[in-house]
C-alpha cells in the first residue's frame, strides 16, 4: 500500500518498501536483528526499565503500559516464565498483525527475542488466528531462518541466552484474543476466560506459571524502544501516548487501510488521510477502535477539563487520535480499528450486525453473556427484519446492562457498549423502528444485508 | 485411523514443542481435520489416546472452537465474510452469488459436492472488504463479478 506523506512509518517502515520480503536476507539489510545483538550485552532489568521509562502502552485493545505489565511478573516463583505473542487479531476492523506479520515477520521475532531475554523467557508461543495460515507458514519459516543465523534457540549470538519460539494456531474463536482465554485455549481447552483474581497472568498463567501475554505491534516496539532510547521513542506523539500506532481504517472512506502515524486528529486520519467520506456522502458516525468500542456521532461536541485544568471543545474531526484524546471522548482507541459509517448506514442495522458476531462469539461460560448476547441479537434481528415491538429499545438497555461488568472477563462490556453507546447516540432512529414508524422509503433489502445474520 | 504419512510426521513433530501433551490438542486436530476432511468420534479418541487424556477432553475442544467440524464439507471451503465493513461494503451480495452459483445454502454441501459456502466473521482485512477466503487463500475488495470469476474457476477445477 502506498505510504501517504502525513504517516511517520517505524513499525511499517520497511513492509510496503518495493522488494521487500518476508525474508531474513530482507530484514538484515535494513539492520535487521541488531537490537537483539544490543539487546543481550545489556542487562536484561535495563532493557525492562527502558521499556518501562519509554511508558509503551499495549497496542491489542486495553493500552495498559508495557513496562508496568511486565515488571508485575513473578520472578521468584521458581516457575519458568512464558511469554506468548497475541496474534489472534480479531477484533472487527482490526488487521494490523497482518501487516506485520506477513510483511516483516522478523521485526516481531526481534522484538519478542528482546523481550523474552529481558524477561528470563526460556520458551514463547504466537498464538495466531486459523484465519491468517499463509501468516502461520510464514512465520514459522522465519524462525528457521531466525535459528539458523542465531538470533532465536540455544545460545542466541553467544551470548548463552536460550529461547524458542512456537507457532501456535487458533481455530476461529473471537474470545482467545482475551489473554485468559488464550492461555486455556494454548493449555488445550475450551477458551473460557479465567478470573481474575487469582489468574493475573503474570502471576498464575500459561501452565499456572507467571506469563507475559503482548501484541504484535506491542512487541515489535520493544525494537524501536531499544533503537531511538526511551526518550526518543516518547518524542513521538503526546505524552503518556508514546510512539507509533497503526490505524485501520474500514468502511466509508475513499482510502481505507494501514497507516501508522504520530500524533495527529481524528480529522486528520479520516479526512486527510482517508480522503474523507465517498462522494455525495457524509460521515455520520465513526466507531473508533474496533467493534466493541463505544460510538463517535458526527455532530457532537466533546467536552471536558484536560489535566492541566484548561478545557477541551471538540467536535469529532478535533478529538486527539490516541488513547487519551479518544478516552476524553468517551470511547477507546481499542486495537486501532476505526469503522467508518457514512449517511447510507443504518445504526440499527450495524447493531445487529454486531450482535450476530458477539452472539457467536461469546464462550458460554456466564450466564448474562451467554443469554443475553443471543437475546441482544434476536432483538436486533426482528427490528431489522420490521418486526420490531415498542418495548424493544428499553429491553435491549435493560439486558445490555445485565450484562456490562458482570461477567468474568471484558467480552460483556464488548458486547453492551455497542448497544448502549448507539441506543444514546442515535435513540430516534431504534425508537422509529421499535414502533414499526421506519422510513417508508428505506431500503429494507439494503438493511438487511447490513445486518446480515440471515 | 488411517491417517498419511506426512500428517503422522506433523503429529509426532507438533507434540514435543509444548511443555504439557495437552497443548497440542490443538494441532493435532487440525493435522487430522487437512487429512481427512472433519474429526471424527475416532479420531477424537485417537488424539486423546496419544496424548494420555480423556476423549471427552478432545470432544470439548472439537465443539468449542469453529472452525473444528463433525461432519464433511464440500471440496472447497468458501468463507465469506460477514462482519460490519464487509457488509457495508456489500459482503451479503457476495455471499448470494456464491450460493446462487452452485445452487446451494449456507452450511451446506453443494448439490454437486463442490463446495461449502459458509459465513465467517470477521477475517481481518476490513481495508479490503469485502473478503473470503476459499480454503486458505484470501480474495479481497470483492464484487459480484469477481466473486463469479471465482466460481468459474472453482466449477472449472472440479471438472478437470
Amino acid at each position: 500500500m502506498a505510504i501517504h506523506p502525513k504517516e511517520q512509518r517505524l513499525v511499517l517502515k520497511y513492509a510496503d518498501e518495493p522488494g521487500y520480503t518476508p525474508h531474513i536476507d530482507s530484514y538484515l539489510a535494513h539492520g535487521g536483528y541488531d537490537m537483539l545483538k544490543k539487546a543481550v550485552t545489556m542487562e536484561p532489568q535495563a532493557i525492562i526499565d527502558e521499556v518501562k521509562a519509554s511508558t509503551l502502552r499495549g497496542r491489542g485493545g486495553a493500552g495498559f503500559p508495557c513496562g508496568l505489565k511486565w515488571s508485575f511478573v513473578d520472578r521468584k516463583s521458581g516457575k519458568p516464565i512464558y511469554l506468548i505473542c497475541n496474534c489472534d487479531e480479531s477484533e472487527p476492523g482490526t488487521f494490523k498483525d497482518r501487516q506485520i506479520v506477513h510483511k516483516d515477520p522478523h521485526q516481531l521475532i526481534e522484538g519478542m527475542m528482546i523481550s523474552c531475554f529481558a524477561n528470563n523467557v526460556a520458551k514463547a508461543f504466537i498464538y495466531i488466528r486459523e484465519e491468517m495460515p499463509y501468516g502461520a507458514k510464514i512465520l514459522d519459516q522465519a524462525i528457521l531462518e531466525a535459528k539458523e543465523k542465531g538470533f532465536v534457540g540455544d545460545n542466541v549470538l553467544g551470548s548463552g541466552y536460550s529461547c524458542d519460539i512456537v507457532v501456535h494456531r487458533g481455530a476461529a474463536a473471537y474470545i482467545c484474543g482475551e489473554e485468559t482465554g488464550l492461555i486455556e485455549s494454548l493449555e488445550g481447552k475450551r477458551a473460557n476466560p479465567r478470573i481474575k483474581p487469582p489468574y493475573f497472568p503474570a502471576v498464575l498463567g500459561l501452565y499456572n506459571c507467571p506469563t507475559i501475554v503482548n501484541n504484535v505491534e506491542t512487541l515489535c516496539n520493544a525494537v524501536h524502544i531499544l533503537d531511538l532510547g526511551a526518550e526518543g521513542f516518547k518524542k513521538i506523539g503526546r505524552p503518556n501516548n508514546a510512539g507509533t500506532r497503526i490505524w485501520c481504517v474500514s468502511g466509508g472512506v475513499q482510502r481505507p487501510g494501514y497507516y501508522e502515524v504520530g500524533e495527529m486528529t481524528l480529522g486528520e486520519l479520516v479526512y486527510d488521510v482517508c480522503g474523507g467520506p465517498l462522494p455525495g456522502r457524509s460521515i455520520k458516525a465513526i466507531i473508533p477502535g474496533g467493534s466493541s468500542m463505544k460510538i463517535l456521532k458526527n455532530g457532537e461536541r466533546y467536552k471536558g477539563k484536560n489535566p492541566d485544568g484548561s478545557e477541551y471543545d471538540w467536535g469529532l474531526e478535533d478529538i486527539p487520535l490516541d488513547y487519551d484524546g479518544i478516552a476524553a471522548a468517551g470511547s477507546m482507541s481499542g486495537s486501532g480499528g476505526m469503522m467508518v459509517l457514512d449517511d447510507t448506514v443504518s445504526i440499527p442495522a450495524a447493531l445487529a450486525n454486531l450482535m450476530a458476531f458477539y452472539s457467536h462469539e461469546s464462550c458460554g461460560q456466564c450466564t448474562p453473556c451467554r443469554e443475553g448476547s443471543l437475546w441482544l441479537k434476536k432483538i436486533t434481528s426482528r427490528m431489522v427484519h420490521g418486526q420490531a415491538r415498542p418495548e424493544d429499545v428499553d429491553l435491549m438497555l435493560d439486558v445490555a446492562g445485565q450484562i456490562a461488568g458482570r461477567t468474568i472477563c471484558a467480552f460483556g462490556f464488548a458486547v453492551a457498549w455497542p448497544v448502549q453507546s448507539y441506543i444514546a447516540k442515535f435513540e430516534d432512529e431504534f425508537r422509529e423502528y421499535a414502533a414499526h414508524l421506519s422510513d417508508p422509503n428505506a431500503d429494507r433489502q439494503a438493511i438487511k444485508e447490513l445486518a446480515c445474520n440471515g | 485411523m488411517d491417517l498419511k504419512p506426512e500428517t503422522l510426521a506433523e503429529i509426532e513433530a507438533a507434540i514435543p514443542k509444548y511443555p504439557e501433551a495437552q497443548s497440542a490438542v490443538m494441532p493435532l486436530l487440525h493435522a487430522i481435520q487437512k487429512d481427512q476432511g472433519f474429526i471424527s468420534n475416532e479420531a477424537a479418541e485417537w488424539v486423546a489416546e496419544k496424548l494420555g487424556i480423556a476423549p471427552i477432553n478432545v470432544l470439548s475442544v472439537v465443539t468449542f472452537y469453529p472452525f473444528f467440524r463433525q461432519h464433511k464439507i464440500g471440496k472447497r471451503h468458501i468463507r465469506v465474510c460477514r462482519t460490519l465493513s464487509c457488509a457495508m461494503a456489500g459482503g451479503s451480495k457476495v455471499c448470494d452469488k456464491m450460493l446462487a452459483e452452485f445452487e446451494t445454502e449456507l452450511n451446506q454441501v453443494s448439490p454437486g459436492g463442490e463446495v461449502t459456502v459458509e459465513f465467517a466473521e470477521c477475517l481481518a482485512s476490513c481495508g479490503s472488504a469485502p473478503v473470503m477466503l476459499v480454503d486458505e487463500d484470501l480474495h479481497e475488495n470483492l464484487t459480484v463479478e469477481k466473486a463469479k470469476e471465482i466460481c468459474d474457476k472453482i466449477k472449472a477445477e472440479a471438472k478437470s
